[in-house]
């Protein structure tokens, strides 16, 4: 047994997807580094990633069409890592859909039970099965050009579901639908998966689908894993910060460690009139240290430079200058943009930077009234309500 | 200005049109002139069918025929098969060594001079016969041969090109699904290509069909195609059955092209409202 072996072993209890230090290179170009990763029985996972970062060939490493230079790849304690792609456990959902043109959509699902040794009648009654499960009984006959774009999914999802994968991979599943529908399929997803449940490794570059599809969310960069976690830590808890400026929109500063307390830390930011007051992990193991990114900031010494991260729903704006001797900013309004339910105000500061904060347009709207353009206002956040980094 | 180009359009068609289709109607018509000399309109006796008649009759013909349709079958279908190789190898093997070799010697029979090719592919009978005994005689065999070489190009270009324009996640779709890569091909790939390979196989089969100058270097006695023969009557002063054969000929290829313009625009019609109908239907 060797140490790689020993590792995987440690880690098996509960993963059922295992990728160890897979790696592929284009070139001089890594676009998958190293990446270990493990994907439980029965969950939803999002790889989430700009273009370019590597999370489609992570996909493609997984479904067989692309050899790994490094690294291996074990479901449910199996090696697949050199098995052909039509021998692997597992189906593709592509995000192009790739119905084959030339057959019906009962043809088109049949297809991969027909390379199996099942009967015609079995293989008829699983595919009837399947497409009353993705609501596309009444339209087996027809072929994929006479079908709309979310009928396509549905049966895109239909073939790659008929074969009862132990997993199935679906790259950008809902890329080609328009905003209404892309809605009603999110949750249309989530239901069959619960339903059949079917591990879902799913690819996507929208982190609006992320948060709503997944129960654990793999931040990708540059061919590498960035950060692991459910929707909520990798909202409230970014690591880096890459994950911080990708994930939602968020305000980030700069700023030198001053003095630190027990639990906080203060923080000279350039840009504020007063000191910054943020949290302070206390060291690796304590409650409220999470991961790489918080023992590197317990880590930091005055004088260390840090960012901070400010998500624009946890500042309040006022007219009045804030009573707390930390965390508030000064400046006039820039920008308001009402979105119905919220409204999101662009507020700069007096060296130039820009700050974002959005405000729930409950009532009668009294403060919406007196908080338009070129008004001057106060921001303010609690000491909680900030991620620290160092990276 | 209005009225100046109002008529200067259509006269303009109409010369177009003249200066393109004058020459086979005139054929057409004479082919029912009764007169043996070409030129001349035998008025009294005319139209009548008395060339096609003949033309049944004519043995030489038939049998020229006959052999250009096997010529033309063989060299079509075999060119197809080859060519159809040629163009996955160009189109899927990515940069490999030779790639820019091979592309090169794809396309150049078809920029090169017909003299030139059928000049060497007779040198080169000869001296195969000269060193291996084969061809024993230039004929039938040497013909489709020399088809097939200028053939593949044709092919090997159509095939590449829908290769080019190919959605290659329909194959990767098929292998996830459990198709081993055979499988694909006979399912998946050639289903789709097929429309390119049978747009490849009646270009080679008109190519050989119509090719004088190559069959006239490597045919041998006894060996001559149909248009070699109509070629050598026309050097012997045209004799009205070849306007007659012209003229079938014509009817022939005009009824395929319309045939199937007509059924490919009715399918794209059937298509687009299909298309229509679904995306209203949501």
């Amino acid at each position: 047994m060797t140490d790689s072996d020993r590792h995987i072993a440690a880690r098996a209890a509960d993963a059922y997807l295992q990728l160890h230090e897979l790696g592929k290179r284009y070139g001089e170009v890594p676009a998958v580094d190293a990446v270990s990763l493990d994907i439980r029985r029965g969950e939803i996972f999002c790889l989430l990633g700009a273009s370019g970062s590597g999370k489609t060939t992570l996909l493609r490493l997984l479904a067989g069409f692309e050899t790994p230079d490094t690294g291996r790849v074990l479901l449910d304690d199996e090696d697949i890592t050199a098995v052909p792609p039509y021998r692997r456990p597992l189906n593709m959902m592509f995000q192009s859909y790739a119905l084959f043109p030339h057959l019906s959509v009962e043809r088109n699902v049949a297809f991969g039970l027909e390379q199996e040794q099942l009967t015609r009648g079995e293989i008829m009654r699983r595919v009837g099965e399947i497409l009353e499960v993705v609501r596309m009984g009444a339209l087996a006959r027809r072929k994929p050009h006479q079908l709309s774009g979310g009928q396509r999914q549905r049966v895109a999802l239909a073939r790659a579901l008929v074969k009862r994968p132990k997993l199935l991979l679906l790259d950008e599943p809902l890329a080609a639908l328009d905003r209404k529908l892309r809605e009603h399929t999110q949750f249309e997803l989530l239901n069959i998966q619960q339903e059949l449940g079917v591990t879902f490794v799913v690819v996507t570059h929208d982190q609006e689908e992320a948060m709503t599809l997944a129960t654990r969310i793999g931040v990708m960069d540059h061919g590498r894993i960035v950060q692991v976690g459910t929707p909520r830590e990798i909202y409230q808890q970014p690591l880096t910060r890459f994950v911080a400026g990708f994930i939602g929109s968020v305000n980030l500063l700069e700023g030198r460690v001053l003095e630190r307390q027990a639990d906080r830390a203060q923080l000279h930011c350039d840009e504020l009139p007063v000191p910054l007051l943020v949290p302070w992990p206390a060291g690796a193991g304590a409650p409220g240290a999470t991961g790489a990114a918080a023992a590197g900031v317990s880590a930091a010494g005055v004088g260390a430079a840090l960012w901070v991260a400010l998500r624009p729903e946890q500042l309040r704006l006022s007219r009045a200058r804030p009573e707390q001797p930390y965390n508030w900013a000064q400046g006039v309004i820039r920008e308001v943009a009402y979105r119905g339910d919220l409204s999101v105000y662009l507020v700069r500061l007096p060296g130039g930077r820009e700050l974002r904060a959005t405000l729930a347009n409950s009532g009668a709207g009294s403060a919406a009234v007196e908080l338009t353009r070129d008004v001057p206002v106060y921001l303010c956040w609690e000491a909680d309500s900030a991620v620290v980094g160092s990276d | 200005m209005n009225a100046r180009r109002a008529l200067l359009l259509p006269s303009a068609l109409a010369l177009g049109y003249a200066f393109l289709y004058l020459p086979i109607v005139s054929l057409i018509v004479f082919s029912f002139n009764a007169s043996r000399l070409v030129t001349v309109w035998d008025a009294a006796h005319s139209p009548t069918l008395r060339w096609y008649v003949e033309l049944l009759h004519n043995d030489q013909i038939l049998s020229a025929a006959r052999l250009s349709l096997g010529i033309a079958t063989l060299n079509a279908t075999a060119a197809v098969i080859l060519g159809t190789a040629a163009g996955f190898a160009l189109a899927r093997f990515g940069r490999f060594r030779g790639r820019g070799l091979l592309s090169a010697l794809t396309t150049a029979p078809l920029v090169m001079p017909e003299i030139i090719t059928g000049l060497s592919l007779l040198l080169l009978f000869i001296s195969m016969q000269q060193l291996l005994g084969w061809p024993a005689r230039r004929g039938a065999a040497t013909i489709t041969l020399a088809h097939i070489s200028f053939s593949v190009s044709y092919v090997a270009i159509v095939v590449q090109a829908r290769l080019a324009g190919f959605d290659h996640s329909l194959e990767e779709a098929a292998l996830d699904l459990g198709a081993r890569p055979a499988q694909v091909f006979r399912r998946i790939t050639l289903p789709l290509i097929a429309p390119a390979l049978l747009s490849g196989w009646l270009l080679s089969f008109t190519l050989s069909w119509d090719d004088v100058v190559i069959s006239q270097f490597v045919a041998g006695p006894g060996s001559s195609t149909l248009p070699m023969v109509i070629f050598s009557k026309v050097r012997l002063g045209v004799s009205p059955d070849v306007n007659a054969l012209a003229t079938l000929l014509i009817t022939l290829v005009a009824a395929g092209v319309v045939g199937s313009t007509l059924w490919l625009q009715r399918r794209e019609q059937r298509r687009g409202s299909e298309m229509r109908q679904a995306v209203t239907e949501e």
